[in-house]
């Protein structure tokens, strides 16, 4: 089986993945310095950023990288594509509306139930999806996620073409007052940079090294006697309610649920923000979905259609520049 | 009046009819798609795009040259198959030699460009297509109405498919063409030019989508959209049947289009996901498809 790799150009089948690229070579661990550096430079940056750019704006490129950051787990570092995650994202969203706006639920503990919701859907999703690899899993997924989508566009409580709207932000923790411009603002950031770390820490546990083990050569990995399965739901579950809680969080910021977020273009734009961010790397999905984000917005006052410019940067970045952003500047470094 | 389960006959005759119409078109495209994924190893996101612009070549040639329906079921499928050699060509060519995820990725985004570009200048709203004249009205079978168009598109589908089965299966084209897919460099060093042949599969399979949307225009109406919901459907079927045979992806087509047309009758809040479900079914069951050899 071919497996995505981040580091090196991706072979075809017929090699079968024989060739293990390691993370780095000898004398190139000043790389990990210069990401430490970077991470400290970004989180400074968004401490200090509403009160120099449109707060509402940040929030929702800190939501849409969150959900990069969770699918680029998947894709990055086990190599499966999923073309469903919006099931997750845009389903979990329908859950933390619901608990919020119906139940009166306080926030933090209304997102906390997007995201299980959305990894129990993910537990469902996967389990049926991890039965088959490479092209046929981004099939399936995409075609559950489908039925995902119908499922919420007949059952009562989402409302349909209305969605869920004026979801109130609520109270944390019945405390602090989300309508505050600043308050929501750090929430929304503490979500984003917990969401962040997870990944990181899953990344380089014991566990994400068996992940990339998957990546490199599934059939090795058996060999060793890892129960690749096992690792490979455990991945899609924590990918689906980091998801989720990216969804979540953007229902409580914009007090809206719709289809929007479940459909199966939002599935295709986290897949564009991963790949032209750079997929496999950490920081790639964020700066990825900051920019389609930030490109989106300059283009909705514009008479241009969005998804044409997509289809378009979709295709420049398939043809071209596969690294993605963070993936050739990685390589620039090392050259 | 004949009465099966508490369900009027000619209304559950009906729903079959709507059911293997609905099929025929799943059993066109997924048979593009499997023609197309066992030469190239390419999923064709694009296949519900190269659909909707066979139907749109079809009313634009209307509107603009006044020729019918029956030029433009040779003209628009042409059209189709040329545009999307040339994309095979310039661009999918360079990746044949990746990860095939990447096939997948770029035809997505192809899929986005088309159905963009159409939707900005065509809006998203349906134009009705006329039914050509020579099959307008209908046929009384006795048992159910039966519009003649719908007969034609039953029976041109049935046709194109199993002459698609014996171009593959009988011909010497096709034998060129299943050698090329067991082993290209092998094909290659006995002369033969395996990047034309994947260059005319890929026209082929593009083409049969644009032919499906020209069947299609007078039943569904052409829009932007017609494409893009039809393709995850396809690809549900193709799930179903395994892409090991080309005779497998036509079977799961009709059967998929019958067993949903069958659910609109018996539980209609399930018809659109029936299929999904069947394939969350199908993958519990027969992880490789009904059809499927691989493991």
């Amino acid at each position: 089986m071919t497996s995505l790799d981040h580091t090196s150009e991706i072979r075809s089948e017929g090699t079968d993945g024989t060739t293990v690229t390691p993370d780095r070579k000898p004398g190139q661990r000043d790389l990990s310095t210069i990401g430490f550096v970077l991470a400290g430079i970004a989180v400074v940056g968004l401490l200090v950023a509403p009160f120099y750019v449109y707060p509402v704006f940040i929030m929702s490129v800190l939501c849409f990288a969150l959900f990069a950051i969770a699918f680029n787990l998947l894709l990055g570092y086990v190599g499966l594509l999923s073309f469903g995650h919006a099931a997750f994202f845009g389903g979990a969203a329908y859950f933390t509306a619901h608990a919020a706006k119906v139940w009166g639920w306080e926030p933090l503990s209304a997102i906390l139930l997007g995201a299980g919701g959305a990894g129990l859907i993910g537990l469902l999703v996967g389990y049926l999806a991890i039965r088959r690899q490479g092209i046929y899993f981004a099939m399936v997924t995409l075609a559950l996620s489908q039925m995902i989508f119908f499922i919420f566009l007949q059952a009562p409580f989402t409302h349909g073409e209305d969605g869920i709207q004026g979801v109130p932000r609520g109270y944390l923790l019945g405390i602090v007052n989300l309508n505050d411009p600043l308050n929501i603002y750090y929430f929304v950031l503490a979500i984003f940079l917990f969401g962040f770390f997870a990944v990181w820490r899953i990344v380089h546990s014991p566990f994400g090294h068996v992940l990339k083990a998957i990546r490199e050569n599934e059939n090795r990995t058996i060999s060793l006697g890892y129960r690749v399965e096992r690792y490979k739901l455990g991945a899609f579950v924590m990918s689906a309610a980091i998801a989720g809680l990216a969804g979540s969080t953007k229902a409580i910021v914009f007090q809206i649920a719709t289809l929007t977020d479940v459909a199966w273009q939002m599935s295709g734009e986290v897949v564009l923000m991963t790949l032209l961010g750079g997929m496999g790397t950490i920081f790639g999905p964020a700066i990825g979905a900051a920019l389609v984000v930030t490109m989106q917005h300059y283009f909705a006052s514009m008479d241009f259609p969005v998804t044409v410019m997509i289809g378009i940067i979709f295709v420049l970045c398939v043809l071209l520049f596969r690294r993605g952003i963070v993936g050739e500047a990685i390589r620039l470094i090392r050259r | 009046m004949t009465m099966i389960f508490g369900i009027p006959l000619p209304a559950l005759l009906g729903q079959l009819l709507i059911g293997f119409i609905n099929g025929s078109f799943y059993a066109l495209l997924s048979l593009g798609l499997a023609v197309i994924f066992g030469l190239l190893r390419v999923i064709n996101f694009a296949h519900g795009a190269q659909y909707m612009l066979g139907a749109f070549t079809a009313y634009l040639v209307l509107a603009y040259t006044g020729l019918g329906f029956w030029p433009a079921l040779i003209v628009a499928p042409l059209i189709v198959a040329m545009l999307s050699a040339v994309i095979e060509r310039t661009m999918l060519s360079r990746l044949y030699d990746l990860d095939h995820l990447y096939g997948l990725l770029f035809t997505f985004g192809l899929a986005l460009i088309i159905e963009g570009t159409f939707r900005y200048y065509f809006g998203a709203a349906g134009n009705p297509y006329p039914t050509p004249a020579l099959l307008a009205g209908g046929t009384n079978l006795g048992f159910m109405f039966m519009p003649n168009y719908r007969g034609f598109v039953v029976v041109a589908s049935l046709v194109i498919c199993i002459s698609t089965w014996l171009l593959i299966e009988k011909t010497r084209l096709g034998a060129y063409l299943r050698a090329a897919t067991e082993n290209p460099q092998l094909v290659q060093a006995f002369g033969v030019n395996v990047p034309l042949l994947l260059t005319l599969t890929y026209a082929l399979g593009a083409g049969l989508a644009g032919l499906a949307g020209v069947l299609a225009a007078p039943i569904y109406q052409v829009s932007p959209l017609m494409g893009s919901n039809l393709i995850i459907i396809v690809f549900a079927v193709v799930v179903i049947g395994g892409m090991g045979s080309i005779l497998g992806a036509i079977i799961s087509g009709y059967m998929l289009g019958i067993l949903e047309g069958l659910t609109k009758v018996f539980y209609p809040e399930a018809s659109n996901i029936v299929v999904f479900v069947i394939m969350a079914i199908v993958l519990m069951i027969r992880p490789a498809g009904l059809f499927g050899k691989e493991a």
